[in-house]
Order: C-alpha cells, then sequence, then structure tokens
C-alpha cells in the first residue's frame, strides 16, 4: 500500500491526518460545521447515492472525525471505520446493521454490564434472542449456537473480571457457523491486542477509555476487517436489496466496504449518534500517545496487582498479568505487553469493607470510568453492575467485596501509598 | 499463485494517471458496481469506454461489443467480468495495445494476468479503480476508510 510499512507508534500520530490540503495545517483540523457546500448539483445527487466519497451532513460523515474513523482502521489493521456519540451507541449500531428480528446472539457472559443490559433488554425488545456463555468454555460457545445464531461477542479482556478471550478459538467456532466474530477491544486497543489478527471479523470500541486517555470526551468506534462473507446466504439484512437505500445491495456493489457503508449510510443516519468533531479531535489526539501510555498503564498495573496479591488482608487478585493467573497462557499469546490496567480484587469484608475502602482513599477518584490518565475505583456490585441479579453478578466475575480499579498513569509508589491506607482503615474499624 | 504481485502501489499509481480505460461488463444499472465505478471514473476526468454487447449507451456514453471494436486507443481494461472470461478479454487487451489489464475485486484469473504480462502490460487483480483513485487522489479518507497513507507533505 505504502511504500514503507510504517510502524505502529508513527500511525498512532499519523494516520488519517496528513497536512490539510487547503491550508497546512498540520495539527487534526476542527471542522465544527454541520454541512458542507456541494461543488454542484451533480456532486450532490452522487455524494447521497454513494457514488462519490463527499462531505454532506456531519450526522453522516465529518473530516475530523473521519481522521479519527481512519486512524483507529489503521492501527487495527481493518479495512475501515465508522466512529458513534458513545461506546455503547457504536456497538448498538454495530448490532442493528446486522441482525434482524428473530436472530439470535451468543455472548460472553463476563463483560461490561452497560452491554449486558443492552444485549439483554435493548435487542430483546427488538425480538432479537440471546444466549450468555462462560466464555473460556469453547464447548458451551457451540452448544449455544442455532440455526438463527447470527453474532458471537465477546470482550477482549472481561469487564471487569479479567477474563481473557481465546479469540483464535471463537474465532474459529464463528466461522464454521458462517457467523462474524465481534470484539470489545476497549480495555486492550490496538496498541495491546489486534483482535482482527486472530480471525475476529468486527471490532468495537469505547473511546472514551484508552484510546482518549484522559477521561475528557465520550466516543465509540466500529472497526471491520472486511473478510465476512455477508452473501453467504446468512445475512439478508446486509445482503439484499435496501428498501431503506433504493434497493442498493451493500455487500454486492461495495464489496468488503459494504458492512461499513451499510453501518454509516443507513444505521448512523437513522440512529443519529454521530461523534462530534471535538470530541473526535479529543480523541485523535489522545491516541497520539497511546504506545506511550499503554506501556506504563501496564506497568503500573503490574506494580499495584503484585502488592495487592502480597497483601493478607486482600483476597483474590484477578490481574490477568499475574504470574498467578490462570489466563497466563492466553496473555502470553493475546497480549504479550501486558493485559491493560483494569482490574478487581475482593475485599473478604463483603460490600461494608468495599465502601469504607473506597471512601479511605484520597489519590484514585471514587467514579464510574475506565482508561482515564487518573487511577481511578469503583464498587461494581452497587454501580455500574447494580442493574444485575447475583447470578449474573457472579457470571461477570464481581462478588458483594469486589473493588475495580483503573490504575492510571502517577507514580505507581504513590498508588500503592494510597490503596495501604484504604486496607489500614478496614482494619481500624473492624 | 501471488495475488499481491499484481498489487503494487508503483504500478497502480502509474496506471492511475491514464485516461482512456474501457470498462469491460460495464453495466447500465445505477446499482451495480461496475456503474458506480464508470460514474466515479467519469466524474474524476477519466476518458470511459463501455463495452457491453447488450447496450447502446451506458452513462452516456456509446457501447462497443467488444474491445476490438473501440475506434479509438486505450490506455486501461478494467474488468467485470465472471474469471473464465478474462482469458480471452486479456488477448484482446493486447491486440488493441492497451497499457494495463485491471481485474476488479474478485475478478482472479491468473492465465489471463499471464497472457496480458507476457505482452508487456501492466496487470491489477482484485482491486477497484474507483478504491485506488479514491485512495491516492480522492477522498476515500473523507468516510473514514483506511487509505494506508502515512506522509508529511503537503497535497498540492
Amino acid at each position: 500500500m505504502a511504500d514503507r510499512e510504517f510502524g505502529f507508534a508513527t500511525r498512532t500520530v499519523h494516520a488519517g491526518c496528513r497536512p490539510d490540503p487547503t491550508t497546512g495545517a498540520r495539527a487534526l483540523p476542527i471542522y465544527q460545521s454541520t454541512s458542507f457546500v456541494f461543488e454542484d448539483a451533480e456532486a450532490a445527487a452522487s455524494y447521497f447515492n454513494l457514488q462519490e466519497y463527499g462531505n454532506t451532513y456531519s450526522r453522516i460523515v465529518n473530516p475530523t472525525v473521519a481522521a479519527f474513523e481512519e486512524r483507529v482502521a489503521n492501527l487495527d489493521g481493518g479495512v475501515g471505520a465508522v466512529a458513534f456519540a458513545s461506546g455503547l451507541a457504536a456497538q448498538s449500531a454495530a448490532f442493528f446493521t446486522l441482525l434482524q428480528p428473530g436472530d439470535h446472539v451468543v455472548s460472553s457472559s463476563a463483560l461490561y454490564g452497560g452491554t449486558i443490559t443492552q444485549l439483554k433488554h435493548f435487542l430483546g425488545k427488538l425480538s432479537v434472542g440471546l444466549d450468555f456463555v462462560d466464555p473460556d468454555d469453547p464447548d458451551a460457545w457451540k452448544a449455544a449456537l442455532t440455526p438463527d445464531t447470527k453474532l458471537l461477542f465477546a470482550e477482549t479482556i472481561g469487564n471487569p473480571g479479567g477474563n481473557i478471550l481465546d479469540i483464535e478459538k471463537v474465532a474459529a467456532i464463528a466461522r464454521q457457523h458462517d457467523t462474524p466474530l465481534m470484539i470489545d477491544n476497549t480495555f486492550a486497543t490496538p496498541y495491546l491486542c489486534k483482535p482482527l489478527d486472530w480471525g475476529a471479523d468486527i471490532v468495537v470500541y469505547s473511546a472514551t477509555k484508552f484510546l482518549g486517555g484522559h477521561g475528557t470526551s465520550l466516543g465509540g468506534v466500529v472497526v471491520d476487517s472486511g473478510d465476512f462473507n455477508w452473501s453467504n446466504g446468512r445475512f439478508p439484512v446486509v445482503a439484499d436489496p435496501s428498501p431503506a437505500y433504493h434497493g442498493l445491495s451493500f455487500h454486492d456493489t461495495f464489496g468488503f466496504y459494504g458492512y461499513l457503508t451499510k453501518l454509516r449510510a443507513e444505521t448512523l443516519r437513522d440512529l443519529g449518534a454521530a461523534l462530534s468533531p471535538f470530541n473526535a479531535f479529543l480523541l485523535a489526539q489522545g491516541i497520539e500517545t497511546l504506545p506511550l501510555r499503554m506501556r506504563q498503564h501496564v506497568a503500573n498495573a503490574r506494580a499495584v496487582a503484585a502488592f495487592l496479591e502480597s497483601d493478607d488482608r486482600v483476597g483474590r487478585v484477578s490481574y490477568p498479568g499475574l504470574a498467578s493467573s490462570p489466563y497466563r497462557e492466553l496473555v502470553r499469546k493475546y497480549l504479550p505487553e501486558g493485559p491493560s490496567s483494569v482490574f478487581c480484587f475482593d475485599l473478604p469484608g463483603g460490600r461494608e469493607h468495599g465502601v469504607r475502602f473506597i471512601e479511605a482513599l484520597t489519590l484514585f477518584s471514587h467514579l464510574a470510568n475506565v482508561g482515564d490518565a487518573k487511577s481511578l475505583v469503583i464498587h461494581p456490585a452497587s454501580t455500574t453492575h447494580r442493574q444485575l441479579g447475583d447470578a449474573e453478578l457472579s457470571a461477570a466475575g464481581i462478588g458483594p467485596g469486589t473493588i475495580r480499579l483503573s490504575i492510571g498513569l502517577e507514580d505507581a509508589d504513590d498508588l500503592i501509598w494510597d490503596i495501604e491506607r484504604g486496607l489500614a482503615a478496614l482494619e481500624d474499624t473492624n | 499463485m501471488n495475488i499481491e504481485r499484481y498489487q503494487d502501489p508503483k504500478v497502480i499509481r502509474q496506471t492511475l494517471t491514464r485516461r482512456r480505460v474501457a470498462i469491460v461488463g460495464l453495466s447500465g444499472n445505477e446499482l451495480r458496481a461496475s456503474n458506480f465505478v464508470g460514474r466515479y471514473l467519469l466524474r474524476n476526468g477519466y476518458d470511459v469506454t463501455p463495452v457491453n454487447p447488450r447496450e447502446e449507451f451506458i452513462l452516456g456514453r456509446k457501447s462497443y461489443a467488444s474491445l476490438t471494436d473501440i475506434p479509438d486507443p486505450i490506455d486501461t481494461v478494467d474488468v467485470f467480468r465472471q474469471p473464465s472470461a478474462v482469458p480471452a478479454i486479456a488477448s484482446e487487451a493486447v491486440a488493441i495495445g492497451a497499457g494495463c489489464l485491471w481485474l476488479q475485486y474478485g475478478v482472479i484469473s491468473f492465465e489471463g494476468a499471464e497472457i496480458a504480462e507476457k505482452a508487456g502490460l501492466n496487470v491489477v487483480m482484485d482491486c477497484c479503480m474507483k478504491v485506488e483513485h479514491a485512495r491516492y487522489l480522492g477522498r476515500m479518507h473523507w468516510l473514514g476508510f483506511n487509505t494506508g497513507r502515512i506522509s508529511a507533505v503537503r497535497d498540492s
């Protein structure tokens, strides 16, 4: 494609953003404009007919958003990407584009609580069936497949239990069933793992987290490998002439750009959850330091997890980067530079100790987010996973005394100092 | 059999500078991929000649039954046909003195490619002229597609 295969770090800084041809601006310009003037009437028609690549209206396309999209697609090795206002908006749209009523989804049970709710209740309302499976058990994935199964879904690193998916194995199961595998790669980012390289078909992100990296901006993005054969007879919703786009057959006409073109021209158009140009700028800028940040996130997480594991007051520590982790081999294969920096540990004192621990911390921020430069802490059972019943909680690897940490970029010693104070607060009042 | 041999960026960029393109298998149906490509190339300054025996005019241009019926010189023969039809098309491309045989997505014929190559033509296989033009000279990046282009040089 290029005269040279540039490295990952080079691409985090350059992909999607060449100098602005009109002004020469070197940084990514923020095209804060709802709409774009057409050159002439024929150009206008050809843009809306998808016959030419053109800017029309920022709910569907925007040059700043496009730079962010191309950057993520490039880093993941996809044919392209479509960005959305949030990670959940990206997932909704990715689902909508390939599912229809009567279809069935097989999903890992070890997911972000918001995704579990989205799959179960939101897709349920649209008459899409669902089975959750233990992601670590390949036989469970196989057993859950039905003739109507049109999607397999999982997270690279389960939130918050830290399950590591055997992507290659699950991708093979999906392929045998002529079904795409969609992976939420939010925690790993393409720096630590590229699911498309292991046979996944579609990757989704909450860019709000490590991609943006600073807790400033919501955003989501869908990346497609372009490799899935939507014309295999099982996906009329993608392959057949679309009544919502004057009879266009997206896969036949656009080939491996078909799914993304439908995702943008139909689903984003209709759901309306467009990413703002300003957020796209901040997210694209965040990606420029992704390799540096992820290396430090991992180094700090390793130090904090090792400290917790060595402390008698702490129960199970679920960081998959620990030598004691059952996911050690999978980490070595899929995340050789480390399994990111979000993980859990259990306080044997349960819910009450969980609350007391968090209230004693002064450097960790108590809030509902992950993947920030600042270290974060939360008690999932009472917050992010509050809508789940006990069985679902336990399937997601969460107990009443489970604390989730998102380790930031501070000095690791300072983070350990803060945690030490939190643990001391449990002893004081025991 | 290595398709990448026929996807050389230098050959692709060089071919895109040649303006006279015959599209074999160009459809008059506005919803077909070939029609999208033909319209796009016309809009972007290419001189497009349809080759389709079933139509008289496509995209406002006179359509010919075969490459050898075209009275004017052709630089690039762009093919939207079954792979089995390619060897015969390749021989015609050689006969009319074309510079490049370009086979669209899925039009994979090593036999056809060899015929053209032996006669000194450039060959591009399993690529789309519209996509490659949009990647190097156009606006593919406006739709969030991965152009693979990394450069700090300002486009003129």
